[in-house]
């Protein structure tokens, strides 16, 4: 198929049409205001509703009864929305309603900054809302990933009823690259899909099989709620996905994921050729966090990692720490507040690193 | 002769004693005996002047009565 | 002569279950009303719920249809989810005045203001039942609640909120009524205008509004039959009766 040059925002809003998305509901935010101009003016062609939500409070419940009747459904805010989302996103997570969410992450705490960031991490793969809940978590460095990260979210959430969440940032939003488009669904397709989930949605039944959304439980049915939730999420060591570049004899380790991972990418190669062994392990997806590509490394042969994100204080080097356990130092190269990383700030911290390990 | 009848489904009073109130005719009243929730449950206390007018399944908020009419 | 029946258990709630509501408490009453409505349209079992938090939720599984529980407040945006996906069910918000009028005022002005294609249902008792008899946008002024227990002050916590006549401020909503259930004359209405709510949305009109002044009387700390003279002589003056919009009937 041929290649066309697109805008990540969207990118993301044309993989999402052709996975099957016919509901979208969203808010303004700078910088992902392309996704929802795009469903506007997208969906109505393909027979989907879009609807600007008043609020992201209300957004985000309109995708949880969107998301009840089957069909598939999406929003995308940034940071301080998806704060705002939260408590719809535990909806849907207890629920077990399989909505999908795009932060395009912009800088913060709160209003931070419109320009690009990475802050939003701990809360994406934590804590995207109250009780503990998890959700699946792809983290797209290109535009090309991001579609085709999208396009799978619909399955991944269906598969497991559970909410899907992908983590962009303002870089891929805005930047334009050539992207291979998949395979649109044909409108029979789509109806399969959300007849397929026919005896879980809130419609049609008569009353000995009627379906009840609950994002709680009366009485004493949450715990058990809580225990399926659980043992669904262990399902996932399947899932996990890394990238693992120039590892084989690394002795320096870059740690980065998304639009960071890019730049630590060709900070890897100028590492090299200045004759320091580097290599990057980028989680794909940050949850499930590939701990074993971290854990499983060679200690007596990698000396140092470092840690790569334009989030200050550094977020992702919890899991990194947590996978390593002391087996060797890990120092952070950080920018935040809507300042971007760049080759050159890696390589400065990168050197430093390996001047104190190598 | 009684032109209707009320069938009084008594785990589900609750006492209120709305159908007692609005019966036009009086035939309705707060019984002795209580249901398993402890509630005094309404009974016909004077069946044989029920109409069938039906006020009381209306009015009543738990769906515990029921009513018959000739026709 | 034979006897027929002529009032009988709507399906719309779960045979021989008995509810969770308090005695007297007229979420009963409307809960049974909703699916003698729907039971007389033949339409059961396309009825959706969308239902909101607080004593409502103890109607989750007491009635028969398909329902999602909502976020308190957020009824109206669950219902715009479904309704838009699902067109041809028969949508209802379940809505205290908590829910609907404080933390869910947004959603249901702009649900209101799109001409959203359901029905709201609005249980008005001046009070918050679940959480244990807090203030509501509805509390009356004067009237004593867990957290106004010198009762009501205009000077402090504003005055009691007219959501039918804001509502009717806007011009998308098709039809808004006041009813009450303190009476058999008032159950009838109130059964009629959910009927007439349902008549509207199945023939596609928008956003419909009936707005039910009800009782509490665990928090208002009175017996059954007292809450109803008190729905009389305090609720409904300050909250009158009567249809504010039938645009069906203005076409006619």
């Amino acid at each position: 198929m041929a290649r066309i040059f697109m805008k990540g925002c969207e990118a993301i809003a044309e993989a999402a049409v052709r996975a099957g998305c016919r509901f979208f509901a969203g808010y303004p935010i700078t910088p992902q205001n392309e996704i929802p101009e795009y469903m506007a003016r997208r969906l109505p062609e393909v027979g989907g509703v879009f609807v600007q939500g008043e609020s992201e409070i209300a957004s985000v419940n309109m995708l949880y009864g969107a998301s009840s009747t089957g069909t598939r459904s999406m929003s995308s805010s940034s940071s301080t929305g998806i704060s705002l989302y939260s408590e719809g996103i535990a909806a849907c997570a207890s629920a077990r309603l399989p909505a999908v969410y795009v932060n395009v992450m912009r800088g913060g705490p709160a209003l931070g900054a419109i320009q690009p960031a990475q802050q939003d991490y701990l809360q994406a793969t934590k804590a995207s809302g109250n009780g503990g809940f998890r959700m699946i978590v792809q983290a797209p460095s290109t535009v090309q990933e991001c579609v085709d990260m999208v396009y799978e979210a619909f399955d991944l959430a269906e598969r497991d009823d559970n909410p899907v969440l992908i983590l962009a940032d303002g870089v891929l939003g805005t930047m334009m690259e050539p992207v291979e488009l998949p395979e649109m669904k044909s409108d029979e397709e789509v109806k399969a899909l959300k007849q397929a989930r026919r005896h879980k949605s809130v419609c049609g039944h008569p009353a000995e099989e009627r379906v009840l959304a609950e994002p709680g439980s009366v009485g004493t049915g949450q715990e058990a709620r809580n225990i399926a939730a659980a043992e669904m999420y262990k399902t996932w060591d399947k899932d996990v996905k890394v990238e693992e570049f120039m590892t084989d004899d690394a002795e320096l380790i870059l740690a980065a994921y998304g639009i960071s991972a890019r730049i630590a990418k060709t900070a890897v190669k100028a590492l090299r050729e200045q004759g320091i062994k580097a290599g990057l392990i980028r989680p794909v997806r940050v949850s499930p966090f590939p701990y074993d590509a971290f854990g499983s490394l060679d200690f007596g042969r990698v000396k140092g990692i470092l840690d790569i994100e334009m989030s200050i204080p550094a977020q992702m080097v919890w899991d990194v720490e947590y996978a390593v356990r002391g087996r060797c130092p890990i120092r952070e190269c950080l920018r935040s507040g809507g300042q971007l990383m760049t080759k050159e700030k890696v390589m400065e911290e990168a050197l430093k690193l390996a001047e104190e390990v190598l | 002769m009684a032109k209707g009848k009320v069938e009084i489904r008594a785990e589900s009073c609750k006492s209120c004693g709305y159908c007692v109130k609005f019966c036009p005719k009086g035939v309705l009243a707060i019984g002795e005996d209580v249901n398993q929730k402890g509630y005094q449950y309404v009974v016909a206390a004077k069946p044989e002047e029920c109409t069938g007018c039906a006020t009381c399944g209306q009015v009543c908020p738990d769906a515990a009565i029921e009513v018959y009419r000739e026709m | 002569m034979a006897m027929e029946k002529v009032y009988r258990r709507t399906t719309g709630i779960v045979k021989d279950m008995v509810s969770g509501f308090c005695p007297g408490c007229m979420h009963g009453t409307v809960h049974k009303l909703i699916g003698e409505v729907a039971d007389e349209m033949g339409r059961a079992n396309d009825l959706i719920r969308a239902e909101g938090i607080g004593c409502c939720g103890l109607g989750q599984k007491y009635v028969t249809h398909d329902s999602a529980i909502c976020l308190h407040g957020r009824a109206c945006a669950a219902a715009t989810g479904i309704k838009r996906n699902e067109p041809d069910s028969l949508v209802y918000t379940y809505q205290g005045d908590g829910d609907l009028a404080s933390i869910g005022l947004g959603e249901t002005m702009l649900a209101a203001n799109r001409g959203e294609n359901f029905t709201v249902i609005f249980i008005n008792n001046g009070i918050y039942g679940m959480t244990g008899g807090q203030m509501a946008p509805t509390t009356l002024l004067g009237m004593k609640s867990t957290t106004t227990p010198k009762g009501r002050i205009a000077e402090e916590h504003g005055y009691p909120i007219h959501m039918s006549e804001i509502i009717d401020q806007l011009i998308a909503p098709y039809y808004i009524e006041r009813t009450t259930c303190a009476d058999p004359a008032g159950v009838r209405k109130t059964k009629a205008a959910i009927r007439k709510a349902f008549e509207y949305q199945a023939a596609g009109k928008g956003f419909t509004f009936v707005e039910i002044v009800t009782s509490c009387p665990t928090n208002w700390g009175l017996d059954p039959i007292s809450a109803l003279d008190f729905i009389k002589e305090k609720m409904l003056p300050e909250y009158p009766l009567g249809v504010l919009r039938d645009k069906g009937a203005e076409e006619v």
